[in-house]
């Protein structure tokens, strides 16, 4: 039997309830994006519903502490293949046996602990790595490309930090982003945005950017204490794939 | 007027970097009144220097002027380099720019001293209060206590800093004295009991009333260099662990050596810093605060120096084989975490996970234990049965023979030719 769902956390959720509304035994999930008509078994399309996901996430809570209903949410967010399948196998175990998520030997609960781990991690990483740029219109902006879609976990930070200045956050790779406006934060997509960010020399810079910039870079450089250089350290800490954000790797 | 601040930050930020404390964590200031800035409670480090030191608050001294002439320091009288000083307001600047734009966490603020204690701590206290004040800053700060200010003065800062420290500079009295005869540990010691006192009395009377002010939120840290003087790995971790319990502070930073003058009294120029002995003392600091180990089973007369080439937790192991090896389905959460290979996150999976059944060696390592290293140590469900048993040396040789240490430049199996 396999299942198909559409790669919404909805989709995903509705499975779940049609797996015990079915309990058709073993199932493999598979989202529409990797789907291949297999000759030999049963295929059935999951129609998202929301109703149908809002009692099963309503079942999660009951059963789940806040911490592994966060836990679920970012492995979600990984949207990898077998992210999806851990989230599917440990829910349906979870609702069979309360308590299950303990069970740290299986190895579904192990992979939901282990991606949710990777995504918390790039949800830090991201808190830590953007670089605002101020425009002239006073709007700080900064465009992302992370490995995981971590742009929800993140704006709850941004917004309680910067509550003073207008910020906008655009993840590039999936194109849409996050706008706040000084009163709330808002997530917009804009339709010429990927240029609009990659044509960095075309937004009209604050005159003093510059300047902070260089002096961030200077900091960078007399911080450093030449005699314990450690590359191998450092490029664990900040992987190469991290740099483009990073003003103080930018060449003057 | 620009490239004057320029010039200002560099030489600053360079006299301030053999501070090593880089910690934000600690704090949850909230942003209150929709200023910028708020503590995040395990900090966040916004970047790392090519040593590998993260960077996450804007380290700076605000002078680097100082009346003392310690043999240890930079900024030291006699040294002839070049002086700068911030202004208040470049500071401000500075702060806030680089925090608008995420590069920082927050400010941390030293000084050298100039004409008296007072003068200075006064000097620092007009910044964060500005910051605090002024800019709606609400971001992390991390301020130098200045021994021998005044308790008002230490008192008003600690109502707008987060975190307050004072280094020890040197492991013991004698050491100190022999680099910097107008400083002592008592110097230390009175402002950090002080502050402490005020930490417990603000806690106190927040329990009663609601509206007490936060009094220093991420509490209060020291830090010691380490090779300067020729103190035992002994010496230095017991002071560390008499700070910890009389000051109750958070962090205590080993910094080691480097040379920086042609004194006599110390390591000369050119000399490799401690790194291995540093990373050694770091270790057993975090067996004493998160691994429940008492610092007097690693550290005796009878062993006062750490091991170079095993790290302290095995090192222990080894001279306790009579502990192990551990059942890992059995035993108690403070003795798995005292096996070599198992930290703290697969101690808790474990023993957690171990309620649904009987642990075996391809779970264990899908935890994440280092089996390689925990294997001599433990028994599982499926443990092969071993009729013999392996002396500590021959464990030591086996563990070693696997691993490779990045601070040995040879393998030690192979001998060297020339």
């Amino acid at each position: 039997m396999i299942y198909v769902f559409d790669q919404s956390l909805e989709g995903l959720l509705t499975a779940i309830f049609e797996w015990f509304e079915r309990k058709p035994g073993a199932v493999r999930l598979c989202s529409t994006l990797h789907y291949q008509p297999d000759a030999f078994s049963e295929t059935l399309f999951i129609h998202t519903d929301s109703e149908k996901a809002g009692r099963v996430w309503k079942g999660l809570q009951q059963r789940l502490s806040k911490e592994w209903l966060r836990k679920l949410y970012c492995c979600f967010l990984s949207e990898q293949e077998e992210a999806f399948v851990a989230f599917f196998n440990c829910c349906c175990i979870l609702f069979k046996q309360q308590g299950a998520e303990q069970n740290y030997g299986d190895p579904f609960v192990l992979t939901v602990a282990k991606l949710a781990r990777s995504v918390e991690r790039e949800k830090h990483r991201m808190e830590a790595f953007i670089r605002f740029e101020k425009a002239e219109d006073g709007l700080f902006y900064c465009g992302i490309d992370p490995d995981f879609n971590v742009i929800p976990l993140i704006a709850g930070h941004f917004t309680q930090r910067y509550a003073d200045q207008r910020w906008v956050i655009y993840d590039i790779k999936r194109n849409y982003g996050i706008y706040y406006d000084l009163r709330q934060t808002t997530e917009i997509f804009l339709e010429n945005g990927l240029q609009l960010l990659q044509q960095k020399e075309k937004v009209q810079q604050d005159e003093k950017e510059k300047l902070y910039a260089n002096l961030w870079k200077d900091y960078f450089k007399s911080t450093n204490i030449q005699s314990r250089k450690n590359t191998k350290l450092h490029v664990r800490h900040v992987p190469k794939r991290y740099w483009k954000y990073l003003t103080e790797k930018q060449p003057e | 007027m620009s490239e004057r601040l320029r010039e200002k930050l560099n030489i600053l930020a360079d006299a301030a970097k053999y501070d090593v404390s880089c910690s934000s964590s600690g704090s949850n200031r909230k942003n209150h009144n929709k200023g910028v800035g708020n503590g995040h409670i395990s900090g966040i480090c916004h970047t790392y220097t090519e040593d590998g030191r993260c960077v996450s608050l804007l380290k700076i001294l605000l002078t680097n002027h100082c009346i003392f002439d310690c043999a240890y320091c930079v900024s030291r009288k006699s040294n002839d380099i070049e002086r700068a000083a911030f202004t208040v307001e470049e500071v401000v600047e500075l702060t806030m720019n680089f925090y608008r734009r995420n590069y920082i966490e927050g400010l941390f603020l030293s000084s050298g001293i100039f004409k008296n204690a007072d003068f200075t701590m006064e000097r620092l206290l007009r910044v964060v209060k500005k910051l605090r004040l002024e800019e709606k800053y609400n971001g992390y700060i991390h301020l130098k206590t200045i021994p021998g200010a005044s308790d008002e003065l230490i008192k008003e800062a600690g109502l707008y800093a987060d975190r307050m420290s004072i280094n020890l500079e040197m492991p013991t009295e004698s050491g100190l004295k022999l680099l910097a005869p107008e400083k002592s540990h008592q110097d230390v010691m009175k402002p950090l009991g002080f502050v402490q006192q005020q930490i417990v009395q603000f806690t106190e009377e927040k329990k009663l009333i609601k509206h007490v002010p936060q009094f220093v939120p991420a509490g209060q840290s020291t830090q010691m260099v380490v090779g300067a003087t020729p103190e035992t790995d002994k010496d230095i971790m017991y002071t560390a662990e008499a700070f910890y319990r009389n000051f109750s502070l958070k962090r205590v930073y080993y910094s080691g050596y480097i040379p920086i003058s042609n004194d006599s009294r110390m390591p000369l120029i050119g000399s490799q810093p401690p790194l291995l002995r540093e990373n050694r003392l770091y270790q057993t600091d975090w067996l004493m605060r998160f691994y429940g180990f008492n610092v007097r089973e690693i550290l005796n007369d009878s062993h006062p120096h750490l091991d170079t080439d095993i790290d302290p937790k095995l090192s222990w192991a080894l001279r306790n084989l009579q502990y192990f090896p551990v059942d890992i389905n059995t035993a108690t959460y403070q003795m798995i975490m005292r096996i070599p290979g198992i930290g703290i996150a697969s101690a808790q999976k474990i023993v957690k996970a171990r309620q649904f059944g009987r642990l075996h060696i391809y779970q264990l390592q899908k935890i994440g234990v280092a089996y390689s290293r925990a294997k001599y140590f433990i028994t599982c469900a499926d443990t092969p049965f071993q009729l013999r048993d392996y002396q500590a040396t021959q464990l030591k040789a086996f563990i070693l023979a696997e691993s490779q240490s990045k601070y040995l430049k040879t393998d030690r199996q192979q001998l060297a030719l020339f």
